[in-house]
This record gives C-alpha cells, structure tokens and sequence, in this order.
C-alpha cells in the first residue's frame, strides 16, 4: 500500500517525539552508566569503582539504611492510607471533601519542608520534643515521619481508586448470605483492592528510597543512598563515585517499576462493563470511628505545615517569637533571593505549556495513529522510563550528557532550558499515563470517520480530540506545574547562578542554618501551588462545562 | 499544514529563547557570605556599573571541588573570596592566570602571592571562634568553655556541633590550626575527644554558629564574624576565643586561566583590592589585607587579633588533601554501626 501525507506525517511526529525522548532520556542514562566505569580521566576501567564503593563500609551501611526507611515508611503509609482511604470510601461520614482536601496538601511542598517542620516540632527547642522521651529526631525517627507525611496523598489516590472499583454486586451477595461485615472486607473488599494496595506499596517505597530532601534536612548522621549520590556529587565533586551510588540506586527502583507494573495489568480485569459501583450504608459507630480516625490524620497534615507557617513568621526562634516577616527576605541569604522564586514560577508556567504538549502529543501518537506499529511502541515503552529513574540520578545524568565539551547540546548546560526537559521528562510517565487514560475514552470511529472523509488526522485532532479531552490535559498541566515547583532531586546538580530555584533554595538556605528561612520559602511554594489548584478547580467548574456538555446530554 | 508549521516554528522560538547568552557579565566564583553579596556588587558597580556579576556562591569546600572538578572545562572567570589556601593549592594545579592587580603593593606581603606577577592577592581574614548559647548551657548547668581543651569535657557529649572540613572552609582551617597547635599527634588525639562530644558535623562553616544562636545546640565551632551577625540580631551567644589561639584564614581573589572576560576579570581584580573594597570587607571583618584600614567590627569579642596563630598556610596547601582523606576516615561515619 502506498503510504499516505498522514503516515508521513505521523512517522515525522513520532520520529521527533522519539528523538526528544531518546536526547533526554536514553543518552543520558547511557553516559551514567559509562561513567560509572570509568575514572577521571574517562578512561574505562571496568568495575573498580564499584569495587572501592562496596569496600567502602561507610557507603554500603548505606544501602541497609535506605531499605530499612524505606519498608517501614512504606507499612506505616499504606496502613495510614488504607484506611483513610476505606472511610472515604466505604463510610458515610461527614466532611468527605474537607479530609480529602487535606490529605492532598503534602503534594503542594517540597518533600524537605516536613522535615524542617520536624526540626521546630522535635528539635531541641521543639514544642513537643517531650513527646520523643528522649529520642533524636535527627536521624531515621525524623525521616520516617517526614516521609510518611510526603507519601500519604500519593498513597492515599491510588488505594481510593482500587477501593472505589469494588462491585457493589458483590457487596449485595455478601449481605445475601449474612456475611460478617469482617469477613466481607477479607474476601470481597480486601482482594478487589489487592493491587492497587500493592501498587500503593511500591510508589511509596520508591518515592522513599530515591528522595534525599528529607534525609539531607532531618537524617542528622543517618546516611542513605540518596544523599551519599549528593554528597559524594555536591560535597566532593567525585563524579564517578555518584554515578556508581546511582546504578546502585536505580536497582531497588527498578525492581519496584517492574511488579508494579506487573501489578497493573492485572488490575485491568476486575473492573468490567457490568460493575456496579458500591454506595456503603449508613454505620453510626462506623462512621463515627471513622471521622475521629481522618481527624486525627487531618490534625497531623495541618500540624506539619501550620508549625512552617508559624516558623516562618517567627522573628527569632526561639528567643524572639515576635511575628514578623524578617524570614522573607530571601535577598539576603543563601539560595539566590527571590529571583529564585520567580525562576521557580518561570521553571514550572514552561514545564506546564511544553510538557503538556510533548507528553499529550506523544500519547496521541502512541493511541490514534494507524500506521508504524514499532514505532508506536518503542515510544510507549521510552515513555514508561523514566518512572524506574530517581529525578537525582537523571540529574547528574544530564550533567555528564549534556556538560560533555564535544556535545553539540552543550549551550544547553546552565540554562532555563535544561531544567524544563530534565523536569518534563521526571515527570513524563504518570502525564503520559494520565493522556493515555484519557484517549482511550474517545471511541476510535472518528479517526476512522474523518479519515475516510478525507480529512487530514490533525484536523480531527484539533476539532475532535483536544477539545473532548481537555480536563486530562489541564489536569497533565497542573501536574507538571505543581511538581516543578517542588522538585529537588531532578534540578539540584543543574541550576546555575542565573537559575537558582525556590525549591533548591528551601535545600541550601537550611544547609546554611537559615531554616527560618528556608521554611518560608516552603510556605511561598506551598501558597503558589495552592492558589494555581484552586483556580484550576474554578476553571474546571465554569468553562470547561461548555466543551464536556456532550457528556452529561449522552447520560440524560 | 501551515498551522502546524506555525505551531512548531512558534514553540522553537519560545523554546529559543529560554536559553539565555552570557555576554557583558562575569562569573565569580566565591565563599563570602550569602548576605554580602549584594553589598559586594552594589558596591562594585558604583565604580563599574557596565559590569554585571554573577555570583556562585557555596561554602568553601564545594567551590573548590568544583573548580578543580571544572580544571578543563571552567566556567568561572575569576574567583572573589575563597580560602587562600585553596587558592595556593589550584595554584599549584596551573589554573590561574597570574596577574598583578593595580596597587597590590599596597597589601601585607602576607596577603598577597609571592611571585610576581602574583597569581592571587588576600583581600581579608575570617577567624575560628566558637558560639556558645548562654540560656541553653545554663538550662544544661554546663560551665563555660575558655579553651579547645575544654570542649573535650565529658560533660559537653552530644552537645557541640562543628563545620566538616571537607565541605567547609572553617572546618578545614580548625582542624589545620589544631594540627598546628597541638603538633600533629596531639591534634588527632585532640579531635578523636572532641568527636565524642559532637552531636553532628555540619556542611556549612556557619551553620553550627546559627545552631548555637537557635538553641538547637548549646555549643557550636564557627567563626567570630557569624557570631558576631548572630549576636547583632539579638541571639543569647557568647563568642568565645580559645585560650591556646585560633585558627584563621584569608580570603583571596585568582582569575581563572582561559576566562573569555579577561579584561573585565582584570577590572575586578584590580578594584577588590582598593581602599574603597577594603572598608567595605572591614564592615564585617576585623582584619583586611591593606594595612591600617580596619576599623573595629561590633560585637567582636576583644582579644580575638591577638589570639591568632601564626599560620603556616604552607603546611595547610600541601597537606590539604591528605588531611582531610585522614579526617574522613576517622569521623565521617558517625552513623556506622559500632562494632
């Protein structure tokens, strides 16, 4: 058959989608590894570095560490989340939106601000530091409890959505045959959510295990992986040894990639056309339990982040408790001043406009196109990557590509730019999930439909798709504003002088012992993130009822 | 068609221009205070206003990890602040481009590179001293510390906080003025006590001051400038100047060899070194490189001047590396399992 303008087309778009894909991710990935067996002067050397790493019992004591934060963070949330999760669900208590509100908030900072928060809670001059009975919070107690707070919203979606599938059929079988309401959760509510529970388990190991923003603030003399990568990178400038600290932790991540997604497909089955979605019964004593439960869970989340408001306000902690905004003079500390708040703004506004178009772009393609089957499928599978790859890792892999005197990108290094790609393509997988789910909505006959009415496919593209599937791409939008916003790990090896970041700053200013500071700088990303979600939620309410009306005349 | 021409041709140039030129500014590479900066370059530019800088500042380590790391690939034009000892080190490495500032006679032969054309010149010298928060040892019932010796008391466990040489430039200079005082066995042994009394190392030269003005520890080695800041702004410190003498440390000014602004890097560091610079370091340090300019600095604690060692920055340049691979291995891992 004789390929058609659209097959061209489509090869070109997929074939630039790929190339972006294959210069920020693949390449780089590709000169980590080399690095990692190579010596200063880049000649290789095989495993000799990894062999003075591992005969380096300061840095392996490491790697017990970071899995015994991590598996505990990771029993600790899904148990806190799980049951959240179920009252949200399965009960009918009051306040639904509120508690459900409030667990997302960890989303809208940088992991670190709940750990600075820790420092004025348990630290030494902390308000509750009785409550420890004279434990440190330094150390792995801190970032336990840090991390838990950072997880708990990831954690807490995706068990809602396992919970919410549940089919109701089978709650009313169940009560049919007198089941004990224990015993319906064992066999009816327990297994429909066993996959999201085990996928919720390793998001959270792998958010743990690769995040070094609590660990570096709180972790006291605790080190993990993460913080050894910046440590050995930062503190030392010893390229090669964070590249091999890096392969080291790309392992668990990778592993945990692999089940999850394992996981996933299975998932797919349980939901079929005939589900029922289950309405719980009113339960006095249950729901009650339940509201006293999300309460205290509730209490904990505004404690955390209340104490940073209050912190940040203090004039001098704590012998000055005076309010002023003495903290939110940011020019003069370490950190880069406002400005870096306001590349913090710039960073996330063009991460939000080009990520939305290559990721929705991408997953159109991978989709809707017809032609080039292999192509569509590398690109789905370059574009599941990066979930497996820790943002600290990408970063100083991008040094190592894109520093490399003799790449034609090298103008890259140090700029604006560099940050936007590094951080669409952290973040890339989970947007193009987001994309994916919702294309897989629109019914494939318009393609068909235009196609045969000789339309060129991105007219159908422009008039059909966007507009029907314009929530999911505000919805990728905010994802990438809120998360370039706070992300550390993906932009701490990459932001020069010119580009200093808030989030960064939040990091350095603490490293420095402003902490006051840095905790008002993470109240300045939190009160962006939560003015850009509100507007978007007003945005989602009145103008997009005008392109999803379709929707609600189909269902009438 | 053309809308996706236009498209793509609109998000290549948005895209364009987020990658920014670096014409007309300088990059200057440096330890000074977070806080001085501004002032620095306000200051500056009074007299050069055509000049813009750029400052990438971090503590004293880090930055020279970074430009020995950047040796063939550098990114700084000239380095503004930074340990002298560094300086002597990288000297050593071939990385500067030697250049007699304008009026470098002027300045304490101490203060400046002995060969000629110089390859660095000291502009001013920070001084160990440790911060001691008096309601927090009252809270403790501790006695105060008037030497190093002191803080080895087995009362003090947990209680003190210090800079990691590795990482900051006060570290290093208290543990290479320990070597000195003590000779060099009697400074490890000095320092394998004191590890058993630090509650933990930290990655910057002042956190342990700030530490000690926010309570989170009673006792906190830093350096008399930061304790003096702290003290200003109403923190209930102490600063306390060891009895056998403290170390010290100058910072120094090198143009990086290979800048493509050597003409503007020469501007610089021709005008860091006048008497305008010098009173402007003086605000917040009590000893600059041009004789008989500084003026007392507030809050200072009195007999600091006096308590400086006689520094062999020799000895500290040359041994650097070896000193601190050594710290490294007795005290990095304080975490590590005791077995």
């Amino acid at each position: 058959m004789k390929k058609s303008r659209d097959d061209y087309l489509t090869i070109f778009f997929i074939s630039i989608i790929g190339i972006y894909i294959f210069i920020a991710l693949a390449f780089p990935m590709y000169a980590i590894l080399s690095k990692s067996v190579e010596n200063k002067d880049g000649i290789f050397i095989g495993f000799e570095n990894y062999q003075s790493y591992f005969s380096n019992p300061a840095l392996v004591y490491s790697i017990y560490n970071s899995l015994f934060v991590s598996i505990i963070t990771m029993v600790i949330t899904i148990t806190l989340a799980f049951i959240f999760a179920y009252a949200l669900t399965k009960s009918r208590m009051a306040g639904k939106g509120i508690f459900r509100s409030i667990a997302m908030i960890p989303i809208l900072v940088p992991s670190l601000l709940s750990g600075i928060s820790l420092i004025y809670l348990f630290g030494k001059q902390g308000i509750f530091r009785e409550l420890l009975m004279g434990y440190e919070i330094y150390g792995p107690i801190g970032i336990i409890i840090a991390e838990v707070f950072y997880t708990f919203p990831h954690a807490l979606l995706i068990i809602i959505t396992a919970l919410s599938i549940g089919d109701a059929r089978l709650y009313e079988a169940a009560k049919v045959l007198r089941s004990k309401p224990i015993r319906t959760f064992f066999t009816v509510t327990l297994p429909s959510a066993k996959y999201g529970v085990i996928s919720a388990a390793f998001v959270v190991f792998t958010l743990v295990i690769t995040d070094f923003g609590i660990p570096k603030v709180i972790g006291g003399q605790f080190n993990v992986l993460a913080v050894d990568v910046y440590k050995q990178v930062i503190g030392q400038q010893n390229f090669e040894m964070g590249a091999v600290v890096s392969v080291v932790l790309i392992f668990p991540a990778l592993l945990a990639f692999v089940v999850d997604r394992i996981v996933q497909r299975k998932q797919v089955a349980i939901l079929t056309s005939r589900s029922v979605v289950h309405e719980p019964n009113k339960n006095k004593n249950f729901d009650t339990i339940m509201f006293i439960y999300c309460s205290f869970i509730s209490v904990f989340i505004l404690t955390i982040i209340g104490m940073c408001l209050y912190a940040s306000l203090v004039t001098f902690w704590p012998y000055n408790l005076t309010l002023s905004l003495t903290n939110y003079q940011f020019d003069l500390m370490d950190g880069g001043g406002w400005d870096s708040y306001y590349n913090s703004i710039r960073m996330a506004c063009y991460t939000a406009f080009f990520g939305t178009i290559v990721v929705f772009a991408g997953a159109y393609f991978v989709e809707k196109s017809r032609s080039v089957k292999t192509g569509r499928t590398i690109l789905h599978l370059l574009s599941m990557m990066p979930m497996a790859i820790p943002g600290l890792v990408l970063g100083l892999a991008y040094i190592f590509f894109f520093n490399h005197p003799d790449n034609p990108l090298n103008f890259l290094y140090g700029t604006m730019a560099i940050l936007v790609i590094c951080t669409i393509t952290h973040f890339y997988t989970v947007s193009h999930l987001t994309a994916l789910t919702s294309l897989k909505q629109i019914d494939n006959e318009f393609e068909h439909v235009s196609s045969s009415l000789k339309q060129p496919f991105y007219k159908t593209f422009f008039k059909v798709t966007v507009p029907i599937s314009l929530p999911a791409i505000f919805e990728i939008g905010i994802y990438f504003f809120v998360n370039a916003m706070t992300t550390v790990s993906a932009v701490v090896f990459l932001y020069s002088s010119k580009t200093n970041l808030a989030s960064v700053a939040v990091l350095n200013m603490d490293d420095a012992g402003d902490i006051a500071p840095a905790a008002a700088m993470g109240m300045m990303i939190f009160y962006t993130n939560a003015a850009v979600r509100i507007v978007y939620v007003l945005i989602t309410k009145k103008i997009l009822v005008r392109f999803q009306k379709w929707r609600t005349k189909t269902t009438s | 068609m053309k809308k996706i021409i236009t498209l793509i041709s609109f998000v290549a140039v948005f895209f364009l221009s987020l990658v920014n030129a670096n014409a007309g500014s300088l990059t200057v590479y440096t330890a000074i205070e977070a806080e001085d900066l501004k002032r620095y370059a306000a200051t500056f530019n009074e007299d050069h206003p055509d000049i813009e800088i750029n400052w990438v500042r971090d503590s004293t380590g880090i930055v020279t990890a970074k430009l020995l790391a950047e040796k063939n690939n550098p990114q700084a034009d000239i380095i503004w602040g930074l340990a002298g000892t560094s300086l002597m080190l990288m000297k050593g490495e071939g990385m500067f481009h030697p250049y007699s500032p304008k009026g470098i006679e002027k300045l304490d032969p101490k203060f400046r590179d002995g060969d000629e054309p110089a390859s660095w010149t000291g502009i001013d010298a920070w001084v160990a001293a440790v911060c001691v928060n008096t309601v927090e040892m009252e809270k403790h019932g501790f006695s105060m510390p008037s030497s190093w010796e002191d803080l080895t008391k087995p009362e003090y466990e947990g209680h003190v906080a210090m800079p990691n040489p590795n990482s900051s430039g006060t570290g290093f200079l208290d543990v290479s003025s320990w070597l000195q005082i003590f000779g060099e066995d009697g400074g490890w042994d000095f320092m394998d006590r004191l590890h058993k009394n630090i509650s933990h190392y930290t990655h910057s030269g002042s956190k342990p001051c700030k530490q000690a003005a926010a309570g989170e520890v009673p006792i906190g080695v830093s350096f008399a400038f930061r304790g003096a800041r702290s003290k200003a702004k109403g923190a209930p410190i102490e600063i306390i100047v060891p009895s056998e003498g403290v170390g010290w440390e100058m910072e120094a000014n090198a143009i990086i060899k290979g800048t493509d602004n050597l003409e503007d890097a020469k501007t610089l560091a021709d005008w860091a070194i006048t008497q305008k610079a010098m009173e402007m370091y003086n605000e917040a340090y009590a000893v600059v490189g041009m004789p008989g300019v500084a003026k007392p600095v507030e809050h200072f604690p009195p007999g600091l001047l006096d308590a400086m060692i006689k520094n062999d920055f020799e000895f500290a340049a040359t041994n650097r590396k070896a000193i601190l691979a050594e710290w490294q291995k007795r005290y990095d891992s304080k975490s590590e399992p005791k077995s």
